[in-house]
């Protein structure tokens, strides 16, 4: 049980050290039927990992644009068991490493063993549950998500603790998530000098894991100030007001990841 | 078996502190300080003179005569209406202001439904000097006009939270995601038993002062200071807690629970958390969670704004669980109907949250001798509108 396999997010940052770029949506937005056509269209496109945002009616840690594809996903009819049908074709098509995003609470109605199952059987590579603290992950849920496969995903803040992220770092084998300043979710137009001292501290600490930089990452100017100081950068909001306003899906989303990588990829 | 905390911020299966890792720090810091400053003993003095001197404590325990004929038994009534701005809520932010002063933050943030919470934090925070935001559901803003004004009058800042369902569950969602933004200088007053560890735990040994104060005053009018019954109503659960507290070990004395059951269980309208909630995870803390089967928080309703919340503190989902405290609930028309009927009784209008207590004395078969406490939350001033909406009278 505690031989790890290596899963797709172990490959990516074997083989990728730079400039990886990782994209947040929600399920069952704009339109229900949308979730897989979209991670097909990233893939394509040329991005390197991908978030699936579980809809919750609560999102304590999310801005305004995520809060608001959360409700209308949910308004679509989203379910967690939906979701999961919708992501039984997912491996005919996707190749690159594949995480699901969202609060705790549907994962423990859904059933933690069943969610787990339903993650192996689907090809999910990790989960980011923000409102699971390591304390309960370990105690509670670390066996069970090992014992699929699934590797957790740990957020780290301005105002974490040097103690607290080696711990984090300890206990994650994956990537660690840098939230880049103290807020919710979404998209800002500049890094700020604070910012990007705090992505030093913490590049210096040396750590096991690669970082991702999320939150507030939205163009190439962004992405680029934070993958220079980790392995790659996080897109959530900005991505979701593309989608709100597409059109052709395919095309918006070939031209938004062009755009952002520019010359880092 | 403990009812209280342990060591680990659980109430059995509940509690803990289910938060993003942006508040760790922000809970983190409360947790490895709050029982330190509360229990020094500069903090209690300041504490209890202001309970005394500001809110007016301690609180008559008042012998309802003819309620008492009414329902053939010896009924008191623990007088929280008489506190400062009308309810128990006082108790639970006078003692977190100080401790806010404590921890040296200049900033308070709050949620509030009905408005008394509120009003509640905007006047302690006029008292301390401090700035003061409150976020307050949209719909409940224009529900509780004259809170709003009362919270504006006070200097308080009150955020319209205009996501979700625009009510409290979204406020304290609102309030969180402040919290978030604001990690250093702000502190966030809960105002029930409710949030992640150490709040529950926090609040209830705040609204104790209720059960420390009505077991010195039944011991002076009854020579017991162990009623047979305590009855309170439970939104968040924080008057409830702090009624049954002192009790919680004297398992002679029956504690009952009154849930909101709005338009009746089964109507798809309701409150009763107990009956239609199951284990969850809402801001912060596992309890017990009215959700879809997909996990999904559903928005609870009742007459009574302070009792809508789709969840309870983790204490009382425990207390619920092992069957220490009897869950019971009321509908709105019988709410309605006990508020009314202590108005022409005692000459007492009391807020619509407490009526619910009330109108469990109909529910239960007393023996004659029997010495019931309600616990009588807050006063009716606010609810003004609604008993003249509601109009039976
Ligand atoms: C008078 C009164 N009683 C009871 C409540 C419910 O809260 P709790 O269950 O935390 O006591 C409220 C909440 O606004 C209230 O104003």
């Amino acid at each position: 049980m505690n031989i790890k396999v290596t899963n797709r997010i172990n490959e990516l940052f074997e083989h990728k050290k730079s400039g990886i770029l990782s994209v947040y949506y929600t399920a069952g937005f704009p339109k229900l039927n949308d979730t897989l056509d979209i991670a097909r269209h990233l893939q394509a496109a040329g991005a390197d990992l991908i978030e699936i945002g579980i809809p919750f009616s609560d999102p304590v840690a999310d801005g305004p644009t995520i809060q608001q594809s959360n409700k209308q996903a949910l308004d679509n009819g989203m379910t967690l068991k939906l979701l999961f049908s919708q992501l039984e074709e997912l491996r005919q098509h996707v190749q690159i490493p594949v995480i699901m995003m969202g609060y705790i609470n549907p994962v423990i109605q859904f059933g933690v063993d069943n969610f787990c199952k339903a993650c192996e059987k689907c090809g999910i590579d990790g989960l980011i549950l923000p409102d699971l603290p390591i304390k309960e992950y370990v105690a509670d849920y670390k066996d069970k998500f090992e014992a699929h496969g699934l590797r957790n995903i740990f957020l780290i803040t301005p105002q974490t603790a040097e103690s607290r992220i080696r711990e984090i770092d300890e206990q994650s084998d994956g990537f660690i998530y840098m939230v880049s300043s103290a807020s919710t979710t979404g998209a800002k137009a500049h890094v700020v000098q604070d910012q990007i001292a705090y992505f030093q501290r913490v590049r210096a600490m040396q750590l096991k894991n690669q970082t991702l930089v999320g939150f507030g990452i939205s163009n190439k100017e962004t992405f680029e100030t934070a993958v220079q100081n980790s392995n790659g950068a996080i897109i959530g909001s900005a991505f979701i007001n593309l989608l709100e306003k597409s059109v052709d899906l395919e095309k918006d989303i070939k031209s938004f990841v062009e755009a952002i990588k520019g010359l880092s990829s | 078996m403990s009812y209280l905390v342990d060591k680990n911020g659980y109430y059995g299966q509940f509690g803990g502190a289910f938060i993003p890792e942006m508040l760790h720090p922000n809970v983190e810091e409360l947790k490895e300080n709050y029982l330190q400053i509360i229990e020094a003993r500069e903090f209690q003095e300041e504490f209890a003179q202001l309970l005394r001197d500001y809110v007016g404590r301690p609180t008559p325990l008042y012998f309802a005569h003819r309620l008492s004929e009414h329902h053939n038994a010896k009924i008191y009534l623990k007088r929280e209406d008489l506190c400062h701005t009308g309810a128990h809520k006082v108790n639970n932010t006078i003692g977190q202001i100080i401790l806010a002063k404590k921890l040296g933050k200049n900033k308070v943030i709050a949620e509030t439904g009905a408005g008394q919470h509120g009003v509640a934090t905007a006047t302690v925070c006029a008292l301390m000097g401090m700035e003061c935001v409150v976020y307050m559901g949209k719909i409940d803003m224009e529900r509780q006009r004259p809170n709003v004004e009362r919270m504006r009058i006070l200097g308080a800042t009150v955020v319209p939270a205009t996501s979700g369902s625009q009510t409290l569950k979204d406020a304290t969602n609102e309030a969180m995601r402040h919290w978030i933004s604001n990690p250093l200088d702000t502190h966030y007053i809960i105002g029930s038993v409710v949030g992640p560890h150490p709040y529950p735990d926090m609040v209830a040994r705040f609204q104790s002062v209720i059960s420390e104060e009505m077991k010195l005053q039944l011991k002076a009018a009854t020579g017991n200071e162990e009623p047979n019954y305590v009855i309170a109503c439970v939104g968040g659960g924080s008057n409830a807690a702090g009624a049954f507290y002192h009790y919680l070990d004297a398992e002679e004395v029956k504690l009952v629970a009154v849930e909101a059951a709005g338009k009746g269980i089964n109507s798809g309208e309701s409150a009763a958390t107990c009956v239609l909630g199951k284990a969850g995870v809402l801001h912060g803390s596992k309890t017990l969670l009215m959700q879809t089967e997909d996990g999904q928080v559903i928005e609870p309703y009742s007459i009574s704004a302070g009792l809508d919340y789709p969840g309870i503190g983790p204490m009382h989902a425990h207390l619920f669980e092992t069957g220490r405290v009897k869950f019971e609930n009321a509908t709105d028309e019988e709410a309605m109907l006990a508020g009314i009927e202590l108005s022409r009784l005692e000459g007492i209008i009391p807020a619509i949250e407490s009526a619910h207590a009330l109108a469990a004395l109909s529910k239960i078969s007393f023996k004659p001798d029997d010495v019931v406490v309600v616990n009588l939350s807050g006063r009716g001033d606010k609810d003004l509108e609604t008993y003249i909406r509601w109009g039976k009278y």
